[in-house]
């Protein structure tokens, strides 16, 4: 075999990928940190000063403080109640016959591939003024009046659970399915009622599903765009809608571009400290 | 009084009859093992004594209470699976206390009743690592604790060696048999290992679509096997066609052979078994004449296929540290008497 | 279901009506008869379908989105293979930052995506272009072709194309008639989850695309931003039901679960 040829053969293959993403990825990403050190004026455009002005208005103002508090708030909410809803899903899916399975693992998952915006505008009409939600109040008996779940903190969390919970779903459903189902017959054998095997056996061994389920549910929906701009509106910013308004309504950019610097910081540390920390906790038990 | 007692037991998935009409009694402290190819029943035998599955009709007995109803987590009985089935976010000791937990015994029994036990097993050092960090063989012995440990009424194994390479299955097999006989524990193997059933059992009870084809001791089972499957099922064994010919008489081809044919008639079909290293090959006369078509070294033996008139045979001779025949030798076999068993030949 | 308790059942059933109420409610808007948001009390009407033909913007966007995500996954797919291939089954000095590097718009918000290529297009004068729009598109989906196309080539032992080698293949008859067939399923796996990513997005495409190059989600965003009236509802439905097409296909040739394990 050719030595030099052999040994240079995985760079050339990687290559279009790392060039690609280099002057696509690299540049971009490296402009949008240095625009985010220059200060804006709203008569002069982008300074070519360099300054941590912008960092320093976004973590201290409490405007930002109170968006970026928001959003990390609606991002723990929404994991939370996608794991007390999406982990038994998912084991309820698991004991399924596989007939039925097959047919729910459709209805659950399938609004994965629907259009973010799609699934959302459902929820508008739900909420809206004439939606559902006055039509049951109505029917109850609690007067005319419109109920509106619409630019509210409830709505927004109610959608994003609706969006992001087949990712929990598929998450523990795929480390459920690597359970030796002869492990909770030997539970059984052993003594254990149905719910000590549930609690002992079964769910320590869904435990890595429902941790990386919960690290994509909260990552995406920290930045989660389309929903709260939809049902939160102007009215309950998030940081995602906020640089935008930044970039898109006031063309601050460099202080949007501080913003989306901010964001993508506070994904990736977390994403890579709670992945540590899987790591950590599971290397030993499982593959 | 036998100690494990089925009546009439059986299991049907819908139109499947996977065991059909099942009756038999186990000792104390007796070693059974379920044997036959896979899809005749045996393991889902073992889950209905283990209550796993509910039985379609029967029951079961254990020292004489009907336990058929009793679900599995109140038998508590001692299970190992082919899987093994460890809990592997469990370490060692863990696993082995789960089921001692479940009875509710104190953390300081807990542990030293798992100390001696996995000192039993030989995995004493191994207490603290997770079932991902060991070999094979010590999970095999994991498990093998674990259903140990409580101390169980019966232990069942389910294929338990079948997932270990062959030198390493030998060895099980002795240890785990020192073992039951330590132990005193009635157990009951399911296997589709023959020789693994053999070498292990005091009693075997084989079985094919769902119904048991013959209980005997190994010995018993492999000299005297009550039907063609058996005698195919448990070793190796030549069968040839033939009809009665005379009291005690069979005739194939032209050749007659000596056999107890007890009360059969002549002219009835028949089938003899004989198995390969019952023949005695000599290259001189008397005997049946046959001609080698080829030799087989097999280390400590030589396995031989010859042809003459009762057809194609095959032949077991001990290696006695030369080639005694080769490719178109000619020899004569012949056989002790009671060697041969008879077949009522069935359509 | 018979081996699920009762209160089992009815939290499954609860949780389906819960995925399926908003879309639901998306179908029985469309049918409407009124000129307002509201359900179809007085029969099915397809008057707000007819109205989709009357708005060529959408019609367009749908298109537009089409070719977007048609080209965006080749392309994405013609990087995969090659990475995805080197990754897997060679050791190489730097094989770790690079798989890392080509993955790494997974931990990225779109929404950064987004305000990067934003700023970056405009600086080079690729502003609002629909090959700026692919670009930003081949960069988000590379990484879900090229972990398909990883896990195919991952566990694939090199005795075949050995064999084929000794049998006097040449290297590129090698790849053509073995290793290519056999992380096949990988790489149209990893084409459609690409294309439908594609095409659904919207977060980064919301700063990428111009009013010439919008895409469907973006056109249908802005449309509601504005107003939200029984049209997008039946666009929306279209879509729906074009997707509920797709999912069919994609559940018969791979099994939904493992498609989505690729992308979660």
């Amino acid at each position: 075999m050719g030595g030099v040829n052999t040994r240079l053969a995985p760079y050339f293959l990687t290559a279009p990928g790392i060039v690609f993403f280099v002057a696509l990825l690299g540049a971009p990403m490296l402009m949008t940190f240095l625009l985010s050190l220059h200060s804006y004026d709203f008569n002069t455009g982008i300074q070519s000063d360099w300054t941590f002005a912008n960092y320093i208005e976004v973590l201290g103002d409490s405007y930002f403080q109170k968006i970026f508090g928001r959003t990390f708030g609606l991002a723990l909410l929404v994991t939370v109640i996608c794991v007390l809803i999406g982990v038994p899903e998912a084991y309820i899916l698991s004991k399924m016959s596989s007939r039925w399975r097959s047919i729910f693992l459709l209805v659950v998952l399938g609004p994965l591939l629907i259009s973010v915006v799609v699934r959302t505008l459902g929820w508008a009409l739900l909420f809206g003024g004439k939606g559902l939600l006055t039509m049951i109040s109505q029917a109850l008996g609690f007067g005319d009046a419109p109920v509106s779940l619409m630019f509210t903190f409830t709505g927004m969390t109610i959608a994003l659970v609706h969006v992001l919970v087949p990712f929990m779903v598929i998450s523990v459903w795929a480390s459920l399915q690597k359970i030796d189902p002869q492990s909770e017959d030997a539970g059984y054998c052993l003594g254990a009622s149905k719910l000590t095997v549930l609690r002992r056996i079964t769910l320590p061994q869904a435990m890595p599903g429902i941790l990386s389920g919960s690290i994509i549910v909260f990552a995406l929906t920290a930045s989660a765009f389309a929903t709260p701009a939809i049902i939160g509106g102007r009215r309950m910013k998030v940081v995602a809608t906020a640089a935008y308004d930044e970039y898109l309504s006031t063309l601050n950019w460099p202080l949007g571009a501080a913003i989306a610097v901010l964001l993508l910081v506070a994904n990736v540390v977390i994403i890579a400290s709670y992945n540590k920390l899987i790591e950590r906790r599971f290397a030993k038990v499982f593959e | 009084m036998s100690y494990l007692n089925f009546q009439a037991l059986g299991k049907q998935f819908g139109d499947f009859v996977a065991v059909h009409d099942m009756n038999l009694s186990i000792d104390r402290g007796e070693f059974i093992s379920f044997l036959g190819p896979s899809g005749c029943g045996k393991t889902t035998t073992l889950q209905m004594i283990a209550g796993l599955l509910t039985p379609t009709t029967g029951k079961i007995f254990l020292d004489g209470v009907d336990i058929t109803e009793t679900p599995a987590n109140k038998r508590g009985l001692g299970i190992v699976f082919q899987s093994y089935a460890l809990f592997p976010h469990m370490t060692v000791t863990e696993n082995v206390s789960f089921g001692l937990e479940m009875r509710g015994i104190a953390k300081t029994e807990r542990l030293e009743r798992c100390r001696d036990t996995l000192a039993q097993v030989r995995l004493e050092q191994f207490s603290d690592r997770y079932p991902k960090e060991l070999s094979g063989g010590q999970r095999q012995r994991v498990a093998l604790a674990r259903a140990l440990v409580i101390e169980p009424p019966v232990l069942l194994l389910d294929e338990p060696l079948s997932n270990l390479d062959a030198k390493l299955r030998e060895e099980m097999r002795i240890e785990l048999r020192l073992l039951q006989q330590d132990i005193g524990v009635t157990t009951i193997l399911v296997t589709h290992d023959q020789e693994e059933a053999l070498s292990m059992s005091d009693r075997i009870v084989v079985m094919q679509e769902g119904e048991v084809s013959q209980i005997a001791a190994p010995l018993e089972l492999y000299e005297r096997p009550a039907s063609t499957f058996v005698s195919h099922f448990v070793g190796k064994t030549n069968l040839v066609q033939g009809q009665v010919t005379a009291l005690n008489e069979v005739g194939i081809n032209e050749t007659r052979l000596k056999v107890d044919t007890g009360q059969r008639a002549p002219g009835m079909a028949v089938q003899i078994s004989i198995r390969p290293e019952k023949f005695i090959m000599s290259t001189e006369e008397p005997g049946l004449k046959v001609y080698v078509e080829t030799a087989i070294f097999l280390g400590a033996s030589w396995l031989y296929r010859v042809n003459g008139s009762l057809g194609e045979l095959f032949v077991t001779q001990p290696n006695t540290g030369s080639a005694r025949y080769t490719k178109g030798d000619t020899a004569w076999l012949s056989w002790q008497e009671g060697s041969l068993t008879l077949f009522e030949e069935h359509a | 279901m018979h081996n699920l308790g009762l209160v089992a059942r009815i939290f499954h059933a609860l949780f389906v009506a819960f995925i399926l109420a908003p879309l639901l409610m998306v179908i029985a808007v469309s049918f409407t008869d009124k000129g307002y948001l509201s359900l179809p009390t007085n029969g099915l009407s397809l008057r707000w379908f007819h109205a989709i033909l009357d708005n060529p913007d959408f019609i367009d966007a749908f298109w537009m989105s089409v070719w977007l995500a048609l080209i965006a996954a080749s392309i994405a797919v013609l990087i995969s293979i090659p990475a995805g291939l080197a990754i897997a089954r060679h050791k190489f000095a730097g094989r770790d930052i690079i798989a890392a590097f080509l993955l790494s718009p997974l931990m990225i918000p779109h929404l950064v995506l987004g305000v990067a290529f934003l700023q970056f297009y405009s600086s080079i004068g690729l502003g609002g272009s629909f090959f700026g729009l692919v670009a930003a598109h081949v960069v988000l989906i590379t990484p879900y072709a090229l972990r398909l196309v990883l896990s195919a080539a991952t566990g694939l032992s090199t005795d075949a194309e050995n064999a084929a080698l000794t049998l006097g293949a040449s290297k590129f008859t090698v790849f053509r008639r073995v290793t290519f067939p056999l992380i096949l399923p990988g790489v149209a796996g990893g084409w459609l989850l690409s294309f439908i990513t594609s095409f659904d997005e919207l977060t980064m495409s919301v700063f990428v695309a111009s009013p010439s190059t919008q895409t469907l989600p973006v056109k249908m965003y802005h449309h509601i931003t504005q107003t939200i009236d029984p049209l997008i509802a039946s666009v929306s439905t279209v879509l729906i039901v074009l997707t509920f097409l797709v999912m069919l296909i994609l559940d018969r040739f791979y099994g939904l679960d493992k498609i989505f394990i690729g992308k979660g």
